[in-house]
C-alpha cells in the first residue's frame, strides 16, 4: 500500500516537472524563434519550414538596417526622453500625494482618499478623456504623453501604506528641528523607503516604455513619436514608407524577404532593453504585487 | 454663540494651513491633477445627451436627452459588438482565469528550489513585452508563411492567414494572453499558497491523505478568497476589452468577431469625430459593467464569505 502510494507520488512529479518545463518552454519559444529569425539569412529561412532550433545561416544585415533607420533612433531617444521625464513628474505626484495622504495632522485627508479612490472605479471613458487633454491645448505637445497618466492611483495608495508603516518619531524630531515637510519628504521618508521607490519607479517606467496608445491619438507630429509608434507602423501596419527608408539599395524582388528580417530584427531591438533591466523587474515586481495584494 | 465657534474652528483650520503650507501644496498639487485628468472627463460625460461640438463647446451645446442611445440601440453593429465583447470575456473567463491557478498549484507542488524559480523567471517574461510588440509577433506567427501555419501545414492543413479569418480571432486573441499573463497572474495565487500553514499538510499526511485529498481540503479552500475576490474583480469587468490589442490584431475581415464596444468607441469617436454618440456607447458599457460587479459581488456575499465590500 505504501509503496504504491510512493509510486503514483513520483509518477504525479514527473509528469509535474515535464508540463512545467514545457510550459516554460513555450512562453520563451517565441522569442527565441525571432532571436534565431533575426541572425537568420533571409533566403534561407524562407526555404525553410518548421521550427527553428539555431539561426539558418548567419547575418547581421537586418541589425545594420535596423539601428541605420533614423526613424528607429529617433524613436528610441523620444521614449527615452519621455520615460525619463514621465518616471519622474509621476515619482513626484505619486510621493506627494502618498506623503501628505499617509499624515493623519492634514485636514480632510480622509475626504481627499475617498475622492482618489472613486477614480479607481469610475472613469469618463475614452472621449471624455481624449476631448479634456485636447481641451487644454496639450495635443501634439510632448506633455500630453506625459501629464494625462502621470499617477497611478493604485500605486499612490500602494506607496501611503508604506510610508504609514514608518515610525512617526522619526518626523517630528525633524519637525522639532524646524524641517519643513519638503524636508522631510525628500531626507526621511524617501531615503527609508528605497525598495517601494525602486518598485515604483519600475512600474512607471516599464509602462511608459510601453505605452503606445496616448501617443497614437495626440501625436502627428511624427518627430516625436516614441519608439513603440514607430514598431507598430514596423510591425502591424506594414508601413512601406518606413520599410523603403530602411530598405533602400536592397532590391524590388527581395524586398519582402528582407521585410521580414526587418520585423524580426526590430522586435529584438525593442525588446532588449527591457530584458536588461528584467532581473530587477522580477525581484521587485513581484515584491510590489505582493505587497499591493496583502494591503488592498 | 455657534457662529463663534465656526469662526474660531475656520481660524484653527486656516492656521493650521498656514504653519503646514508645504504639505498642502502637495495635496492641492495631486488634487489637482486629479480634478483635471479624471473628473472633468467625468463631467464631459454628459455629452453622452448632448449634441456636442467642439465649436460650441460642453455648457452650451443643447440637450437632446436620450437620443444617442436609442440611437445605439437600434445601431446595426449593437448586437455584433455587445455580443463580441461578452463571448471574449466568457471564453477568457473559462480559459484564462483558470490557467494561472493551475499553473500555481502545480508550481507549489516541485520541491526544488531551483527549477522552480527557473520557471516562474521563464514564464513572467513574456508579461513585460509591450503589447505592441506581442501583437508584432502574432501578426508575424499567424501570417500564411509564418510558423504557425508552417508547422499546422506538416499536419495538413491549408496555408491561410489566419489573422483575416474570422472565425481564428477569438482564438489568436485568448490563447496569446494566457501566453502572456499565465506566469504574471500566478504570482498572487503562490502568494496565497505560502500562507497556508504547513501543520495542516502534516496532520493530513498522518491521516493518511493522498494528494488529491490534500489538494480538495486544504490547498483549494486555503486559496478560495484569493480566487473569489479575483473572480468577482474579473466578472465585474465583463463589459470591457482592452481596446489596444483588438486594435493592433483586427482589421475588417474579422470585424465579425473582433469588433467590441470598446474599438467600436474607438472608430466612431476618435476616427470619426461621433463625440456624443461613442460617450454615450461608453457610458452604457460603463452601467453595465458595474451591475455586473454589483451582482458578482452580491452573489459572493450570499454563498461565501468572500466580497469586495
Amino acid at each position: 500500500m505504501v509503496t504504491r502510494y510512493k509510486f503514483s507520488e513520483k509518477l504525479f512529479s514527473l509528469f509535474n516537472v515535464v508540463f512545467l518545463s514545457f510550459l516554460a518552454l513555450v512562453c520563451v519559444y517565441p522569442l527565441l524563434y525571432v532571436v534565431f529569425a533575426s541572425f537568420s539569412d533571409p533566403k534561407l529561412l524562407m526555404q525553410h519550414e518548421g521550427l527553428l532550433l539555431s539561426p539558418r545561416g548567419f547575418t547581421l544585415k537586418g541589425y545594420a538596417l535596423v539601428l541605420n533607420n533614423p526613424n528607429i533612433r529617433i524613436g528610441f531617444l523620444n521614449t527615452f526622453f519621455y520615460v525619463i521625464a514621465g518616471t519622474a513628474i509621476s515619482m513626484i505626484l505619486t510621493c506627494f500625494g502618498a506623503y501628505a495622504l499617509s499624515r493623519k495632522r492634514v485636514y480632510f485627508a480622509k475626504h481627499i482618499l475617498i475622492f482618489i479612490t472613486i477614480t479607481m472605479f469610475f472613469s469618463g471613458g475614452l472621449i471624455p478623456f481624449y476631448l479634456t487633454v485636447k481641451g487644454l491645448g496639450l495635443n501634439n505637445t510632448r506633455w500630453a504623453i506625459i501629464i494625462p497618466s502621470a499617477i497611478s492611483t493604485w500605486n499612490m495608495i500602494v506607496m501611503r501604506t508604506s510610508f504609514m508603516a514608518l515610525p512617526a518619531s522619526l518626523e517630528e524630531s525633524a519637525r522639532i528641528d524646524g524641517a519643513n515637510d519638503f524636508t522631510i519628504l525628500f531626507r526621511i521618508i524617501i531615503p527609508l523607503s528605497k525598495a517601494i521607490m525602486a518598485v515604483m519607479i519600475l512600474f512607471y517606467s516599464v509602462g511608459m516604455w510601453n505605452s503606445w496608445f496616448n501617443a497614437s491619438i495626440f501625436l502627428n507630429d511624427r518627430k516625436a513619436y516614441p519608439i513603440q509608434l514607430i514598431l507598430r507602423e514596423i510591425l502591424i501596419l506594414n508601413d512601406k514608407g518606413d520599410m523603403l527608408q530602411v530598405l533602400h539599395g536592397v532590391s524590388a524582388q527581395s524586398e519582402d524577404m528582407y521585410r521580414q528580417l526587418v520585423q524580426y530584427t526590430t522586435i529584438v531591438v525593442a525588446t532588449v532593453p527591457i530584458l536588461f533591466v528584467y532581473p530587477f523587474l522580477q525581484k521587485y515586481f513581484v515584491k510590489g504585487i505582493i505587497v499591493g495584494s496583502l494591503k488592498g | 454663540m455657534k457662529d463663534v465657534t465656526r469662526i474660531q474652528k475656520r481660524n484653527i483650520i486656516l492656521s493650521d494651513i498656514k504653519r503646514n503650507k508645504y504639505i498642502y501644496i502637495m495635496v492641492l498639487a495631486v488634487v489637482a491633477w486629479y480634478c483635471v485628468f479624471c473628473y472633468a472627463p467625468m463631467y464631459g460625460v454628459i455629452i453622452a445627451f448632448k449634441d456636442y461640438s467642439i465649436g460650441r463647446g460642453i455648457w452650451s451645446s443643447p440637450w437632446i436627452g436620450l437620443r444617442n442611445f436609442v440611437l445605439f440601440f437600434n445601431d446595426i453593429n449593437f448586437y455584433r459588438i455587445v455580443k463580441n465583447t461578452l463571448l471574449i470575456n466568457i471564453y477568457d473567463i473559462i480559459w484564462g482565469f483558470p490557467a494561472p491557478i493551475i499553473m500555481a498549484l502545480l508550481l507549489n507542488e516541485v520541491r526544488k528550489k531551483h527549477f522552480k524559480k527557473a520557471i516562474q523567471t521563464l514564464t513572467y517574461l513574456p508579461y513585460f513585452i509591450s503589447m505592441v510588440v506581442v501583437c508584432g509577433i502574432i501578426v508575424n506567427f499567424t501570417s500564411t508563411n509564418g510558423i504557425i501555419n508552417q508547422v499546422l501545414a506538416s499536419f495538413g492543413f491549408e496555408k491561410t492567414n489566419l489573422l483575416s479569418k474570422s472565425e481564428f480571432f477569438r482564438t489568436i486573441y485568448i490563447g496569446s494572453g494566457i501566453w502572456q499573463n499565465i506566469g504574471w497572474g500566478s504570482i498572487i495565487y503562490m502568494a496565497a499558497l505560502t500562507n497556508i500553514n504547513p501543520e495542516l499538510y502534516e496532520s493530513a499526511v498522518i491521516d493518511g491523505a493522498g494528494k488529491w485529498k490534500q489538494l480538495v481540503h486544504i490547498t483549494l479552500p486555503g486559496i478560495a478568497s484569493t480566487i473569489i475576490v479575483l473572480l468577482i474583480l474579473r466578472i465585474g469587468s465583463i463589459m470591457n476589452v482592452g481596446f489596444e490589442k483588438i486594435i493592433l490584431l483586427y482589421n475588417p475581415l474579422t470585424y465579425e468577431t473582433a469588433d467590441v464596444i470598446s474599438s467600436y468607441v474607438y472608430r466612431r469617436g476618435l476616427l470619426n469625430a461621433d463625440y456624443s454618440y461613442s460617450t454615450a456607447i461608453g457610458l452604457f458599457n460603463s452601467v453595465i459593467n458595474f451591475l455586473f460587479l454589483v451582482a458578482a459581488n452580491w452573489l459572493s456575499k450570499k454563498f461565501t464569505e468572500s466580497s469586495l465590500w
